[in-house]
């Protein structure tokens, strides 16, 4: 026990850290419901998991691999209606939106730093507020898993995470070590705080263990020293034609991807000719159109250009204008690509010796 | 119901509001706050001036008579235009901040969006957003000379710049404006162009690969390729700016010409078109290399350009 400063009142020692048994956390997701809607990890085939909300907790996969698609889809649906219009009365805001609170449980380290890079696009001068309507109303509730040989979210800085989210779980023997990120957070414990216990100097010990352990397990490693410079300096590599050849522009690679946001925008038209809507749809720059502008002159043609833009935009654009690389290491795109296309062997390449020059320089 | 205090995200945005993370947004704009950046402001068409086949001179009206007034912008910025039902499209501003409560537009008619306004009607209604992107930063422009290099429609925002120097005349030095066209048929803003030619404060040099029968008795430009009008001006490149926009083509020989007068890179600024879904550096569609054209420019230095890979 100490004082708190500002008040002298008297706080327990691990205010902001709890322990839960493993057999208490379907009922503590069920409990959640009075809050929002409960969002969470299920298998849908074997092996393939994805965000579902939770109508049953029993289905609710606690240590699941990677989801198909990152969480984003709760912030930026892949198509939305940003207005209604009428030839009459101009653009206005649609009637229907969505303003529920969602709680997502299951969210890891390297979807959590996704998020908090989507806020960055999505915030600035011009602040979408159709995103943060949905992000202020939504309770992340996360998850330390263990990397499989896909993850490289260790090489991304991605692999851990403080904050950006409410409570954060991490896997002793049959309890979770809870960490309490948010007074939101804290209120959602303590609505059921009869399932969860102080921790106690033994959950330190392990929970130290564990965290150690897990640092060991990543086996995929991607330099990012130098790597924008080094980018710059292979800009007409080899391989990205190699890429280009066997890249389908099928665009999967984006659509999964945590920090992919590009998007299109579109007007259709009601049966009545008066009336209609403004969507807005993901988009990916590996479709053949994307950089197409009137006259037909299309600044990306080849496909090599366009993996290669995603690639560069990336980890040089990206960083340039942030100061971090628009990619967790989360794997998906390698997961997804019906091309077998490897980024981490794409970075190794361009990094390394098999690098073959078009021309001498 | 759990509150969401102290979440770091709330306090994020609302750091977001006043200034951006992002850099080199230098762009002054009254119009920042939380209003929906997508929202086009209903506007009317009131005037039509059908200046050159499929070239024509929209001029517009906001509703809402306040931001007649307080639509402010640089010239070389651009607008998305929502022909309402069809869709949107970036269009430079081709008025002048110098002459408020109405902004003109001259589109040409080239695809879906465009073919539809040109169907409308005076009084109809659009929606408009923006201004967005760098346009001319005019005040480091003030006190230098002024190149200004036209090609085809690259007249439209030039335009826009020409009539903001001209009203602020006694702020810039010598003012030469070389404006291209394919026929002395082609060129824009003819009545205008007349005053100019007119006018002892600028030197107004135009060229044409053809001149047009019936304008052969009153023709007062030159015939050939816009980079033959660089022996009729006098520039000093230390005190010049050179402004250029038209197709992609011309770029290539006018730069070369620039270059051989010793302009710093600097002092070349060039309009560079992309495609753009939303004009406020959010849907990458506009990406150019490293760079978003719809807020790094659509103005760039020379510099900056060179630096960029698929840049023409
Ligand atoms: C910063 C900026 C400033 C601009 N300023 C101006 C300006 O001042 N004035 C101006 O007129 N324009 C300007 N433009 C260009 C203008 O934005 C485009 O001409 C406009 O977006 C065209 O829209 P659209 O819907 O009419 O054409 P779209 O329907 O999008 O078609 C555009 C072109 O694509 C081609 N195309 C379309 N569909 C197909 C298809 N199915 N197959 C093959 N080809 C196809 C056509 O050749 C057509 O010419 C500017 C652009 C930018 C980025
Ligand atoms: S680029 Fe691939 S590994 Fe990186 S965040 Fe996107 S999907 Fe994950
Ligand atoms: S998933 Fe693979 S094949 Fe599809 S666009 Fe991406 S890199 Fe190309
Ligand atoms: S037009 Fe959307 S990012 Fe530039």
């Amino acid at each position: 026990m100490g004082h708190s400063e500002l008040t002298g009142e008297l706080i327990p020692r691990h205010l902001n850290v709890r322990v839960i048994a493993k057999d208490n956390l379907e009922t503590f997701l069920g409990g959640l419901r009075e809050f929002g809607e409960v969002f969470g990890p299920v298998e849908k085939e074997r092996g393939a998991y994805i965000y579902a909300q939770l109508t049953d907790v029993k289905n609710v996969v606690q240590d699941a691999q990677r989801t198909v698609l990152p969480p984003k889809k709760y912030l930026y649906p892949q198509k939305e209606e940003l207005f209604r219009f009428s030839t009459q009365e101009g653009y206005r805001k649609p009637e229907s939106v969505d303003k529920g609170r969602k709680i997502l449980f299951g969210v890891h380290p390297c979807d959590i730093h996704g998020l908090s890079i989507l806020d960055k696009v999505f915030a600035g001068r011009y602040h979408e507020p159709r995103y943060f309507d949905r992000r202020d109303n939504l309770i992340i509730i996360g998850m330390n898993c263990l990397p499989d040989e896909r993850c490289f979210c260790y090489s991304m800085g991605t692999d851990w995470v403080e904050k950006g989210f409410d409570l954060f779980l991490t896997e002793l023997e049959d309890s979770y070590f809870v960490k309490i990120g948010t007074s939101c957070g804290e209120d959602l414990v303590h609505a059921q705080a009869e399932l969860f216990r102080p921790v106690t100097d033994e959950d330190i010990q392990l929970y130290k263990e564990r965290v150690n352990e897990r640092n060991k397990m990543f086996v995929n490693r991607v330099e990012l020293a130098n790597l924008p410079q080094i980018l710059e300096l292979e800009y007409e590599s080899e391989v990205w034609e190699e890429l280009g050849r066997k890249c389908l522009s099928c665009g999967a690679c984006s659509a999964v991807c945590p920090t992919c946001y590009c998007y299109e925008v579109y007007d259709v038209l009601d049966l009545n000719v008066e009336t209609g809507s403004r969507i807005r749809r993901w988009d990916a720059c590996l479709f053949k159109d994307f950089a197409k502008v009137a006259g037909g002159h299309n600044f990306r043609e080849e496909r090599s250009t366009r993996v290669k833009h995603r690639f560069y935009h990336k980890q040089v654009t990206f960083v340039e204008e942030f100061g971090r690389p628009s990619c967790v290491g989360c794997g998906r795109c390698v997961t997804q690509c019906p091309a077998g296309i490897n980024l981490i062997d794409v970075f190794k390449e361009i990094r390394g010796e098999k690098v073959v020059h078009k021309s001498a320089r | 119901m759990p509150d969401r205090v102290g979440f770091d995200i709330t306090t994020a945005r609302t750091g977001f509001n006043t200034f951006p993370e992002r850099v080199g947004l230098d762009i002054l704009s009254e119009r920042v706050g939380k209003q929906d950046p997508h929202k086009p402001e209903p506007a009317r068409l009131v005037r039509i001036d059908p200046m050159v086949e499929d070239h024509w001179l929209f001029q517009f009206r906001f509703v809402e008579e306040r931001l007649n007034r307080e639509f402010s912008y640089r010239p070389g910025q651009f607008v998305m235009l929502s022909v309402i039902g069809v869709g949107e499209a970036p269009i430079s501003i081709s008025s002048s901040p110098t002459r408020p409560g109405m902004i003109e537009l001259c589109v040409r008619r080239t695809g879906r969006v465009t073919d539809a306004l040109y169907r409308l009607k005076e009084n109809d209604l659009v929606g408009i957003r923006g201004p967005y992107g760098n346009g001319f930063n005019v005040d480091k422009l003030k006190g230098n000379d002024l190149l200004i290099i036209a090609g085809g429609l690259g007249m439209a925002p030039l335009r826009s710049l020409v009539w903001y120097v001209l009203d602020n005349r006694k702020d810039f030095g010598d003012i030469n404006l070389m404006y291209g066209a394919r026929t002395s048929g082609d060129l824009l803003f003819k009545n205008e162009i007349d005053l100019l030619l007119n006018r002892k404060d600028i030197k107004c040099l135009l060229i044409v690969e053809r001149v047009q029968y019936e304008h052969r008795v009153n023709w007062r430009g030159h015939t050939g390729l816009i980079t033959d009008l660089f022996k009729h001006v006098e520039v000093n490149p230390k005190s010049t700016y050179a402004a250029i926009c038209g197709p992609p083509v011309m770029y290539k020989f006018v730069l070369q010409k620039l270059l051989e007068l010793e302009f710093s890179k600097d002092r070349i600024l060039m309009s560079l078109e992309r495609k753009m879904k939303c004009g406020i550096g959010k849907c990458a569609h506009c990406t150019i290399g490293y760079k978003y054209t719809c807020i790094h420019g659509p103005i760039f230095t020379y510099w900056d350009a060179m630096n960029l890979p698929e840049m023409i």
